[in-house]
């Protein structure tokens, strides 16, 4: 009875130290993700301007807001850039810090140095990225080291950032981006290079396979697949969330051109800029929450992630 | 014949990763050499590699510019990534520990619901997360931009994978010995698990002083605004003086560079060990 009795104490004490040490934490997960997220989802019901608790009876709207969100050309148009540039950015960061992770990985010396100069633009804001991509290298049509560049070979100057046709401010943003991040994902394309066993190098040198392509199509990139899904669904993701640079690059004290925006800029300019509709912004988020998701689970149904991987 | 065509292949490599990590270093050198230089040769139509003269004093200018808040945007920027990095260490790894170690019935549903916020992107919750900061009269205070962020989901699994995989040993001495859950916690795991800690401090701390929408959203008065936000609001002001804004950004970099060249190796192994590329 006694040992029954102090194995129950002892239960209850490991669930009392549970929750000492868990709680704090899923408390404030509690209050600062899931309390937004329902009450986003509550307001996005509402006619609510400027205001976060509406009148229940009066400015309910139903799913009016979301009907004028997918019906409103900003809206799908910020979508539709979003998808304009995940098309470009996530390719480009894929092949430049794939292709940076296999040359340093063959370094055998200053292998640590070319490294941390490629990982160095990870500890930059996009905000600094910006700056110098917008005020010092892609800068108007008089200046900028892109413009000195083209003139050394008789081209004419281009105004990068406020011209839509050609759309060269795309090459501005996608290079920034890259900079910034092609160096964190070269890490773990550097991680997954790492685990490859040596001996499949070996056998496939026994094999009569040509070290170079022929190695890089059959042994290396198989190899490390899990590490491309991880990388692609990563990019994906966080192209999705781009606001930074887009930003800073594009906005100047005459607001935000009507073009470029992606869905984070278009949703921050609906609700907190001068209509400070949140039942809209709220809207949009909610939509845009289901978009991420349908996007990121397809992608890794797409993968076959989550499946035994087949030996 | 062989020999000189690998040869050739391996020099062509080396030159082309040489040629690319110049280019990588392009814009450290432009944020050095535009902040230290006069606003004429910034916008001189002829680019020039060295500006015609350095300018030290403009670290002074930039500093005793009375229209520019940079040293209090500095000062904001520091109190909360340091407050934001001592905070997710302290919470995430307190919740990682009880996860991973701490036997109760209920404990998988817990992690799948911190789990969970993962998959929600942080950046989709700001307007909700504005409208509550904003509903506890939080907006423009220090308060509203660090506690709302100090909940990291993604730590908090960072710290619980990493106690799955720590030695059990040490924790059964100090059982032996008497100790409870808590005081095993701070005498005996954390002093052994300074690596993971050094790996996600370093990563809380770079994304704390980067980040820009939040601080924006919420650091609404001036004297709330964080560097990053200063930058950005003189960036599309007319009235900033470039060379300034220049050295600013380039101040801005020196503690991440810091803390970078410290701790990378920190970053590299809690990247690699994080299960991410698994």
């Amino acid at each position: 009875m006694k040992s029954g009795l102090k194995s129950r104490l002892g239960t209850q004490n490991r669930t009392l130290w549970f929750w000492v040490f868990v709680g704090p934490f899923a408390l404030g997960l509690g209050i600062f993700t899931y309390v937004p997220l329902l009450w986003s989802v509550y307001l996005s019901f509402f006619d609510a301007h400027n205001t976060v608790t509406p009148d229940v009876s009066e400015d309910f709207v139903g799913l009016d807001n979301y009907t004028s969100m997918l019906r409103d050309d900003s809206f799908t148009d910020s979508l539709l850039t979003f998808l304009v540039f995940s098309l470009f950015i996530v390719p480009a960061t894929f092949a430049l810090s794939l292709a940076l992770a296999l040359m340093v990985n063959r370094l055998r010396r200053a292998q640590a140095f070319f490294r941390s100069v490629f990982f160095l633009p990870a500890a930059c804001s996009y905000v600094v990225a910006a700056l110098v991509w917008k005020l010092s290298i892609f800068n108007g049509v008089r200046f900028g080291l892109a413009n000195t560049l083209l003139g050394w070979f008789d081209t004419d100057p281009v105004a990068w950032l406020s011209t839509t046709d050609p759309p060269w401010y795309w090459l501005v943003i996608v290079t920034a981006r890259l900079w910034l991040q092609a160096g964190f994902y070269m890490i773990l394309f550097l991680a997954g290079l790492q685990r490859i066993s040596p001996q499949l190098y070996e056998a496939a040198a026994v094999d009569g396979a040509r070290p170079g392509w022929q190695v890089f199509r059959h042994i290396t990139f198989p190899q490390l697949r899990a590490t491309s899904i991880a990388v692609t669904l990563l990019l994906v993701i966080n192209a999705f969330q781009a606001f930074d640079e887009f930003y800073n690059l594009l906005s100047d004290s005459r607001g935000y051109p009507p073009y470029a925006r992606p869905p984070l800029v278009y949703l921050y300019y609906t609700a907190l800029g001068q209509g400070q509709n949140l039942g809209l912004g709220s809207a949009g988020a909610v939509i845009l929450a289901l978009i991420i998701a349908v996007v990121t689970i397809g992608q890794a149904k797409w993968f076959g992630l989550g499946k035994k991987e087949a030996a | 014949m062989e020999n000189a065509v690998v040869r050739v292949g391996r020099a062509l490599r080396i030159a082309l990763l040489i040629a690319l990590a110049l280019l990588f270093l392009v814009p450290f050198y432009l944020l050095l050499r535009n902040g230290l230089a006069s606003e004429q040769d910034i916008t001189a139509p002829d680019w020039t590699f060295f500006p015609s003269e350095l300018r030290w004093s403009n670290v002074t200018e930039l500093f005793d510019d009375p229209n520019v808040p940079f040293a209090r945007s500095l000062l904001n920027s520091a109190l909360i990534a340091v407050a934001t990095t001592l905070g997710t260490l302290l919470l995430a790894s307190l919740a990682g520990y009880g996860l991973a170690r701490i036997p109760y019935r209920h404990a998988n549903k817990v992690f799948y619901a911190i789990l969970g916020t993962l998959m929600v992107p942080a950046a989709v919750t700001f307007v909700p997360s504005f409208v509550l900061v904003s509903t506890l009269g939080w907006i423009s205070t220090l308060r509203g931009l660090i506690v709302p962020t100090l909940f990291s989901a993604f730590a908090c699994f960072i710290f619980r994978q990493y106690f799955l995989g720590f030695p059990r040993e040490l924790e059964d001495a100090a059982r032996v010995d008497g100790l409870g859950y808590w005081r095993t916690y701070w005498r005996i795991v954390v002093p052994n698990a300074r690596p993971v800690f050094a790996a996600v401090g370093t990563i809380v701390f770079i994304g704390a002083w980067n980040s820009f929408l939040w601080p924006l959203v919420i650091g609404q008065d001036r004297e709330a605004w964080t560097v990053q936000v200063s930058l950005s609001t003189f960036m599309t002001s007319q009235v900033v003086r470039l060379h300034e804004l220049f050295l600013a950004a380039a101040v801005s970099i020196v503690p991440l560079l810091l803390v970078f060249l410290v701790f990378q190796r920190w970053i590299v192994a809690g990247v690699e060990r994080s299960g991410i590329s698994e």
